[in-house]
């Protein structure tokens, strides 16, 4: 008992609070934009331009926040807190370590670009593009505060309370069978943080019964609960588990996001599978870990299997698909197996990477999302593959963008995605050998899938029903290409402002990603030193 | 071997090598159609200017004292994560810097034969793009200094391979042959990835300066493994058995891209990768003997298939196969072979460099037609490329005194010197080897240049006649002075052992053979003269002599067949991988929604009674916030009782 009373007593020396102001206002600003785009309900350029600026103010705030980050300062910074519901120790509080400070980074760097993309999406009957960008606003403010919660129940409802706004994202604004896939979405999100409830009460129940007095502070809970005896901390450990297996889907929880990912207005399918579903790793790294390392440290094979089958299971039913949104739901699948991976073979290297691959894949895969959204634009909004051929002449600079997501899908060195994964798998190899063995036969379906898919839209002759249709019909000229030629436009201007800084943050992080790791890099620590019976290199 | 030093003056400016390159290719892709009308020019530029700047650093170099040879350059830090410290920079070696002259002095040359090769096509700036940034990539490959900048460099040829062998997308052929040759690259380069894994595992660092330096410490499995999986690496890139198959398939690019990357550079980085890993090759004697077995199965493998096709750049692919077969067989001897592999890799770059050229140059002349059987009697309509080819074609058979009289043989020889089983079956398969080399050459030569003109009666794919005539100026030079260097080079680096000896403070001093081996030196080249005389002479007895048909024969003897079958390689891959794949990705697609989606909508339906009411009620359900707070309450309430009576 006097260990945990040390461990209690040291707590608070890991959190600092400067900077707190910029957090509160991080989460704040976008509530506010929300508000007042909704304000210019019936001028909806109005309503853009205000939101565009107020995602662009975020943007500015997020990078502020770097420079009050103290590398290698306090474990917790940022943190403010206020109680909430006194009597059983729920507090409003938030605050960032580095893996959170990235993620929120990640998120405001987004939203703008998602919202530009978002400009002149076609939305259904009825609907305002004020509703939209405000609800994009709100989400933003919602995952903001999901990363930066320091209260487990605090995170529970904003965990749960996130997905309300991305349910009406996809289930007003999205495509035919939007219902049915927000539905899907919805209850298996919402199911999945039930579970996760019952566990926090669990644990708070359990650090009430060991300390006299009930809190669900994060990092009080984690002194005391991982301590706890195996079994306690194995039933715990559970609830959390199926709520984050369910988010970053691992197979074969997987099914809600193929639907979710083809329904939603593309610019939130970035959001969705960019940000919102790394709640899921981030969740393993910053509850599973943390609270029950011995738990983690046993049920590692499970998670590891899960992990390694998610790579294959997912990259091999990617390879099948004609679809484009949902080949980019599987490929999600498959790299977030690399990322469980990473994270449950509990090494440093391999966490960095894991965090590192939340970033990447939100660039890669977002790009992709967005450049599949600009190809339907052009093809009567089909994305399907088989309607398309011959873009790298028709188009060559949005055919060129396209490529450039592929590779770095692929994890081509010199694309940020290489750097993760290389971590990831080196990371693994130290003490996870054959599972990284197993994991490495995704580097080659990476490869099939990606080339596959481009060389039927890229490559080949000029063809397609949907670009031809713009055109006239197949009749309309005697030569289709020539025809298509001239209705299909290459990249616009805006559309090259708005891919623009991704393309730059591609190749930037492939050369140098040492920004972001030194970053990512001691938080890591921390989490890995936790779980870890001995320190890992 | 010498220490390895921080690199300083000339030196630290070797960044500038691969600067070159990236700045052309980088201005080319974004700068798009504005830079058609100088693009290619500034491609040429970059890459003599890199030229240059590679002999002044080389000759900087043999200045120094040989203990000062050996040079670091740290640029940044690139991957940093703990004990993982990921260096971007650079070796300055004599093994490096012979590559970068090779590189930079042959991609130099058919630069400017693109520039006549490439002149119809409207997207030539961009073919000039990618010719850059393969020169870059493969810059990097030699010059980076540990595994993993290598492998940047290794996966950025084989992007640039791709970007090329695909030039032609409109044909599914080349689309697919691309395709193919990444995947296979890939899986070499997954053995690579995992043995810089082991390296970490095991040494916690991947820079060769302190692998070099810790290898001995490694145990003898490790080492195996290691080595192992260095061969896989080296095999994909090199077209080596049993991922060959890409290779021949991927003469569907424009044949500039044959000549410098899938002959004269990027497909010898196995060879150097090998090299490179000497210290650890050194420590493993099952790791040589494998790379020795995968050579010589190769050398064997190319020369037989060579000797089946019609098709003239198909028949330079897997004389390239056959001739790395040989490289790779030369390094895995050890110290015996190193420096014999990089000499016969810098002579095969000048002549399979211009045999290719050549081999453009008749295709130019003859509406892109590939097919020798169309050919014949090329050699008065143009005598240069006739000439130049006909140089290379000597060099390549080890005509005497010639480049590959000294490269090859010498590889023969060291194969022979070992003595016991192992010098018979390797030396003997090097020597047959080199007796099929001669006969499918003289074939291909024939077939070309001499006996009477069949396409006077032929039209061309478009319906028109052929009107052979020779290349421009600006692709004839480089032909060339390619040819000098096929004539030239072997002697010039041979004699004195004056490569061996500039390159071993890289590769350790090059062993001559102590006993008296197989058969004695004077026998191994007698022994490879007659064989190679044979070749010539059967070629000239069974084709020169009798009249080529146009359509080739059907159907003919089973070994023939199996030739022009590439021995089955391609029906393997096909039984063993691709259709079980196909299968696999059909049945899984169907099982994720039937299966897995088909169970949980099941019991959504169970629970629900019908999906339909399901839906409905959770549509209502989470439409209201407050509703929704409030059953998570009434949740949490009863979640709150329960732990507490249970605990």
């Amino acid at each position: 008992m006097t260990v945990l009373h040390t461990a209690v007593a040291t707590t608070p020396a890991t959190t600092s609070g400067n900077g707190f102001p910029v957090l509160l206002a991080l989460l704040l600003v976008p509530l506010v934009g929300a508000v007042l785009v909704t304000l210019f309900r019936n001028d909806a350029r109005t309503a853009k331009l205000v939101a565009l600026g107020i995602s662009v103010v975020e943007f500015a705030l997020a990078v502020i926040s770097i420079f009050s980050y103290h590398t290698g300062g306090a474990r917790i910074q940022f943190s403010g807190s206020a109680d909430w519901v006194r009597s059983f120790g729920v507090h409003i509080s938030f605050g960032m370590d580095g893996i959170a400070l990235v993620m929120v980074l990640m998120i405001s760097f987004l939203v703008p670009v998602v919202l530009g993309a978002s400009w002149d999406e076609k939305l259904p009957e009825g609907r305002s593009a004020a509703g939209f960008f405000a609800l994009i606003l709100t989400l933003e403010a919602l995952m903001i505060g999901v990363f930066s919660a320091t209260d487990v129940f605090l995170f529970y409802v904003l965990f749960e309370l996130m997905l309300i706004p991305m349910y009406f994202l996809i289930g007003s604004y999205g495509g035919v069978n939007r219902r049915y896939a927000a539905v899907k979405f919805f209850l298996y999100s919402f199911l999945g943080g039930l579970l996760m409830l019952a566990s926090a009460i669990g644990t708070w129940s359990y650090v009430q019964s060991v300390t006299g007095s009930g809190t669900f502070d994060w990092a009080t809970l984690t002194a005391v609960v991982s301590h706890a005896p195996l079994h306690t901390q194995i039933w715990l450990f559970m609830g959390f588990f199926f709520a984050f297996a369910i988010k970053a889907p691992l197979v074969p929880f997987h099914t809600w996001l193929p639907d979710a990912t083809a329904e939603a207005p593309t610019g939130v399918g970035v959001l969705l599978v960019g940000v919102l579903d790394k709640v899921g790793i981030f969740g393993f790294l910053r509850y599973n870990l943390e609270l029950y390392p011995d738990a983690s440290r046993t049920l590692a094979p499970l998670l590891l299997v899960l992990a390694v089958a998610g790579i294959l299971y997912g990259s091999i039913v990617a390879a099948g698909q004609s679809d484009m949104k949902r080949f980019i739901a599987y490929v999600s699948l498959a790299h977030f197996g690399f990322m469980a991976l990473g994270v449950f073979a509990f090494t440093q290297q391999g966490t960095v990477g894991a965090v590192t691959y939340m970033v990447n894949h939100s660039l890669a895969t977002g790009m992709l999302l967005l450049v599949v959204g600009m190809i339907a634009v052009r093809g009567r909004g089909s994305v399907r593959a088989e309607d398309y051929g011959g873009l790298m002449k028709l188009t060559p600079i949005l055919a060129g963008v396209f490529f450039l997501a592929g590779l770095s899908t692929l994890s081509l060195p010199g694309t940020n995605s290489f750097v993760s994964e290389f971590l990831v798998l080196l990371g693994s190899y130290q003490t996870q050998p054959v599972y990284t063995i197993l994991a490495t036969i995704g580097m080659i379906l990476a490869a099939l899938y990606v080339l596959w898919l481009y060389q039927r839209v890229a490559h080949g002759p000029i063809r397609g029903n949907a670009l031809v249709s713009v055109a006239g019909g197949p009749g309309a000229a005697t030569d289709p290409s020539l025809g298509a030629r001239k209705m299909i436009r290459d990249l616009s201007g805006f559309e090259r402002m708005v891919l623009a800084p991704v393309v730059v943050l591609i190749l930037l992080l492939g050369f140098y990603p040492k920004p972001l790791l030194d970053i990512v890099n001691p938080s890591v620590t921390a989490t890995v030193q936790q779980v870890s019976v001995q320190e890992g290199n | 071997m010498g220490n390895v030093i921080a690199a300083s003056g000339v030196a630290s400016t070797a960044w500038l090598l691969l600067a070159l390159p990236a700045f052309g290719a980088l201005v080319l892709l974004i700068g798009g159609r504005r830079t058609d009308g100088w693009g290619h020019l500034l491609g040429v530029a970059t890459i003599v200017l890199a030229f240059v700047w590679g002999l002044v650093e080389f000759l900087h170099a043999t200045g120094l004292p040989a203990a000062q040879r050996v040079q670091n350059l740290h640029l940044f830090t690139w991957i940093p994560v703990n004990a993982l410290q990921v260096d971007f920079g650079l070796r300055l070696d004599p093994l490096s810097l012979t590559f970068v002259l090779l590189i930079t002095g042959v991609g130099g040359l058919i630069h400017i034969y693109s520039i006549g090769y490439m002149s119809h096509d409207r997207d030539r700036r961009r073919f000039f793009a990618y010719l850059n940034l393969f020169i870059a990539s493969m810059l990097l490959l030699v010059l980076g200094n540990g595994y993993v900048t290598l492998y940047l460099g290794w996966e950025g040829v084989g992007l640039a391979s791709y970007l090329l062998i695909g030039w032609y997308s409109d044909r599914p052929s080349a689309a697919t042959a691309a395709k193919k040759a990444f995947l296979m690259n890939r899986v070499g380069d997954v053995g690579l990835a995992l043995a810089i894994f082991i390296l970490f595992a095991k040494l916690h660092t991947t820079q060769y300066t302190q692998v070099f330096a810790q290898a001995h410490t490694l145990s003898g499995g490790t080492l195996t493994a290691v080595a192992l999986l260095l061969l896989l690496g080296a095999c994909g890139k090199s077209g080596q058995f049993p991922l060959q198959s890409w290779l021949p398939d991927a003469m569907e690019g424009p044949t500039p891209v044959s000549a410098l990357i899938h002959a004269a550079t990027m497909v010898t980085a196995g060879v150097y990768l090998v090299a490179r890993s000497n210290p650890i090759y050194d420590l493993t004697s099952s790791g040589r003997l494998l790379v020795v077995i995968i050579g010589a199965i190769t050398l064997l493998l190319g020369a037989i298939i060579g000797c089946a096709y019609d098709d003239i750049k198909k028949v330079l692919a897997y004389s390239t196969v056959s001739q790395i077969g040989y490289m790779m067989l030369a390094v895995g001897l050890g110290p015996f072979g190193y420096a014999l592999g990089i000499v016969h890799l810098l002579s095969h770059g000048f002549f399979k460099a211009g045999l290719f050229l050549g081999a453009g140059s008749v295709m130019h002349a003859m509406d892109d037609e590939t097919d020798m059987r169309r050919f014949g009697a090329l050699f008065r309509r143009m005598p240069i490329t006739a000439v130049t080819f006909g140089l290379g074609y000597l060099a390549l058979i080890g005509f005497p005194f010639l480049s590959g009289f000294y490269s090859k043989d010498a590889i023969i020889d060291a194969a022979f010197a070992q003595g016991g089983w192992r010098g018979w079956v390797f030396g003997l398969a090097a020597a047959i080897a080199a007796g099929l080399t001669a006969f499918y050459m003289t074939r291909l030569v024939i077939m070309t240049f001499f006996g009477p003109a069949r396409w006077k009666d032929l039209k061309t794919a478009d319906g028109g006649d052929y009107h052979p005539h020779e290349a421009p100026a600006v692709m004839t030079i480089p032909m060339i002075i390619l040819a000098i260097g096929s004539v030239g080079a072997g002697a010039y680096l041979t004699l004195g052992h004056r490569l061996a000896d500039w390159l071993t403070p890289s590769l350790g001093p090059l062993q001559e053979r102590t006993t008296g081996g197989s058969l004695s030196p004077g026998a191994v080249t007698a022994l490879t003269l007659v064989l190679a005389a044979a070749g010539v002479v059967v070629a000239i007895l069974a084709i020169g002599r009798r009249q080529v048909p146009v359509r080739r024969p059907e159907p003919v003897a089973w070994p023939i067949r199996a030739a022009r079958n590439d021995l089955y390689g391609n029906t393997l891959n096909e039984t063993l991988l691709a259709r079980p794949g196909q299968w696999l990705t059909g049945a899984l697609v169907f099982s994720d929604r039937r299966g897995v989606d088909g169970l949980v909508n099941g019991i959504a339906k169970a629970f629900g009674g019908s999906s339909g009411r399901l839906r409905k009620l959770q549509t209502g359900f989470v439409r209201s916030y407050a509703l929704s707070m409030l059953g998570g309450s009434i949740l949490l309430i009863a979640a709150l009782l329960l732990v507490r009576f249970s605990g």
